[in-house]
């Protein structure tokens, strides 16, 4: 941790960057910290608890501005690091990604392409708990998962957490907020809840990196991640890419493709 | 003010009663790992232990979302059918905590402003609180500094005082919290003259709220917002889970020749809230919107509507995903 903030405050003394994302103690657990100086850079932490999705911040303007930036990355922040790249949402030039290996080692990577060939060595798992409900619905008939997830979603009250925290829900406007014409219904109810979430889950599918921000922010509870973790899987096989590392093919729902094997399109 | 005394066994007697009364029952519940306001039909099914419900009763008042009126066009004609007040059940709120009751204050004075909303009063009207003061708190709460307490009973109907034995002190402060006594006369003992007092939870004062305001009438271009607010997602959770926020966006349902108007939920926190259409935002930077949050709750309410918009329940702080602690943010303006 030492060496973590000695490097961040060198980074801001000589200027070489104008802001280090970190993370920093919160009232209960750690947050997202930002650093513009190097006497912020005492209060940078790391470790197993810091769970945030620093990336989300990567593509917010206001945050960004013109000066490069150092974040300290784990290993879902690289992952999305990598697909925002891939979604050409990043200036390489303008973004130091710093990590902290198993070993307790500083790591800087020279650019995106070290990052993919780092993180090619960890796989993506999913908690005990998120499994065995994925088991238990893999377990149901159709009309029971359907139920499942009505219930779950009823409780939904749109405050659209699980957007603001995932690190590629990053549409300057969202399909939600679209009202010419107006796809999904805005209110929370029943019916408008499942509306949002099948849509956010689709316009994810390919793209998600398994991360569970979306899950972790939700002050209800709901399981949101299950939905894009077990598309993920459903995806691998069909689409050709492994869950936890970039997909170069796209929004799965957005691709098309000459070999494709569905012939219903040609 | 009337002051009684309720045994274990009373409790259960009146809560039957005002089961078979056919009033709908709402109680804290614990489901999903969450303890949330339900509907309930006994008193067992009552969560005990826990600090907090994860959202407020304000959606009882104000519902997430509300049919204003539906409409139907007909050979040319338009047939408009209105809120019916008559279609509202009476209902009772148990075990709501005092922080939660102090928040239909702020509640009544938004929606009774410049025009009597029909909707908010008649579920107002038709709903009974019965408190229980706090024996617990955590370090989200801070009621007493906001001019409220774990024993307050603006906002109550009936307050409930828990003791140690299970029966509890029984504060009758309104017509409707008699109302509700008198569906169980018997069940009801004799005031002990016991101390309410010591059987609260010490929620330390931590920041004058005056000394807030009249330091919030010249930070408006404070780099406090900024500061502040560089974490902050821009996601409603905190809107969304306070008992005072009524930001409404109101939304058409309609298919073919007939539809809905619907008052929804909206948050100051969105990004889209302030979009005009002409494409010009007044609050264009999550910072602006940060400060409108805190503004409007310590000094614009205050102000306008002589009414605190917090009523230190710490919910947004416990429902925030990167911890912008409402409490440790007035502490830092306090002190600048």
């Amino acid at each position: 941790m030492d060496k973590l903030r000695e490097r961040a405050a060198a980074l801001l003394a000589d200027g070489t960057v104008a802001l280090v994302i970190g993370y920093e103690e919160g009232t209960n657990k750690p947050r997202p910290l930002f650093c513009h100086t190097a006497e912020d850079a005492g209060k940078l932490i790391y470790d197993s608890r810091c769970i945030n999705n620093l990336a989300v911040y990567l593509t917010k303007k206001e945050l960004m501005g013109t000066e490069k930036v150092a974040i300290t990355a784990t290993i879902p922040v690289l992952r999305s690091i990598l697909q925002l790249s891939v979604e050409n949402q990043l200036n390489e030039e303008k973004i130091l990604v710093i990590t902290v290996t198993e070993q307790g080692e500083l790591k800087e990577f020279a650019g995106f392409a070290e990052i993919e060939s780092y993180i090619a060595d960890f796989q993506l798992k999913l908690s005990g708990k998120e499994q065995e409900i994925i088991e238990k619905l893999e377990g149901m008939t159709r009309e029971e998962r359907f139920e499942f997830w009505m219930k779950e979603l009823s409780h939904c009250f749109k405050c659209y957490a699980c957007r603001a925290a995932c690190p590629l829900c990053y549409c300057t406007k969202c399909i939600v907020e679209e009202n010419r014409p107006q796809w999904i219904n805005p209110w929370a109810a029943p019916l408008a809840n499942i509306e949002w979430h099948i849509n956010r889950a689709m316009h994810m599918a390919g793209r998600c990196i398994g991360c569970g921000a979306c899950g972790d922010a939700c002050p209800l509870g709901i399981p949101i991640q299950l939905l894009t973790r077990k598309m993920m899987e459903d995806l691998g096989p069909e689409f050709g890419f492994v869950p936890g590392q970039p997909s170069k093919n796209g929004n799965a729902l957005s691709t098309w493709k000459a070999d494709d094997k569905e012939n219903f399109i040609r | 003010m009337e002051i009684k005394y309720i045994s274990k066994e009373g409790l259960n007697e009146w809560f039957s009663q005002i089961v078979k009364s056919g009033k709908r029952v709402y109680a804290p519940v614990r489901e999903r790992g969450q303890v949330e306001f339900k509907r309930v039909q006994a008193l067992s099914e009552v969560a005990e232990d826990y600090i907090q419900t994860t959202q407020s009763i304000k959606s009882s008042v104000f519902p997430r979302a509300e049919v204003l009126f539906s409409f139907e066009k007909e050979n040319g004609k338009v047939a408009v059918e209105d809120f019916n007040p008559d279609a509202v059940k009476e209902t009772v709120l148990w075990k709501v905590h005092p922080c939660d009751a102090a928040g239909f204050k702020p509640l009544t004075a938004i929606f009774n402003w410049d025009y009597k909303d029909k909707l908010y009063n008649t579920h107002l009207e038709k709903t009974t609180l019965v408190t229980f003061s706090c024996a617990k708190a955590d370090n989200s709460c801070f009621c007493t500094s906001v001019n409220g307490g774990p024993g307050n009973t603006a906002g109550s109907d009936v307050q409930l005082t828990m003791m140690p034995e299970g029966g509890a002190i029984v504060e009758i402060l309104t017509p409707k919290g008699e109302a509700l006594i008198q569906l169980a006369v018997s069940a009801f003992e004799k005031d002990k003259g016991e101390d309410k007092s010591k059987y609260l939870v010490d929620v330390p004062k931590v920041f004058d709220v005056e000394e807030i305001k009249a330091r919030l009438a010249t930070a408006f271009d404070s780099p406090v917002w900024k500061e502040q607010s560089e974490r902050c997602l821009g996601c409603g959770a905190c809107a969304f889970v306070c008992p005072t926020c009524a930001c409404f966006d109101i939304q058409e349902d309609a298919h073919g020749s007939k539809g809905k108007r619907i008052r929804c939920w909206d948050a100051c926190g969105f990004s889209l809230f302030t979009l005009h259409t002409s494409g010009h935002n007044p609050r264009a930077v999550q910072s602006q919107r940060w400060r409108q949050r805190i503004l409007h709750k310590f000094s614009y309410m205050p102000d306008r509507l002589s009414v605190l918009g917090c009523t230190g329940c710490g919910r947004c702080s416990r429902a925030c995903p990167v911890d912008m602690n409402i409490l440790e943010h007035l502490i830092s303006i306090a002190k600048k």
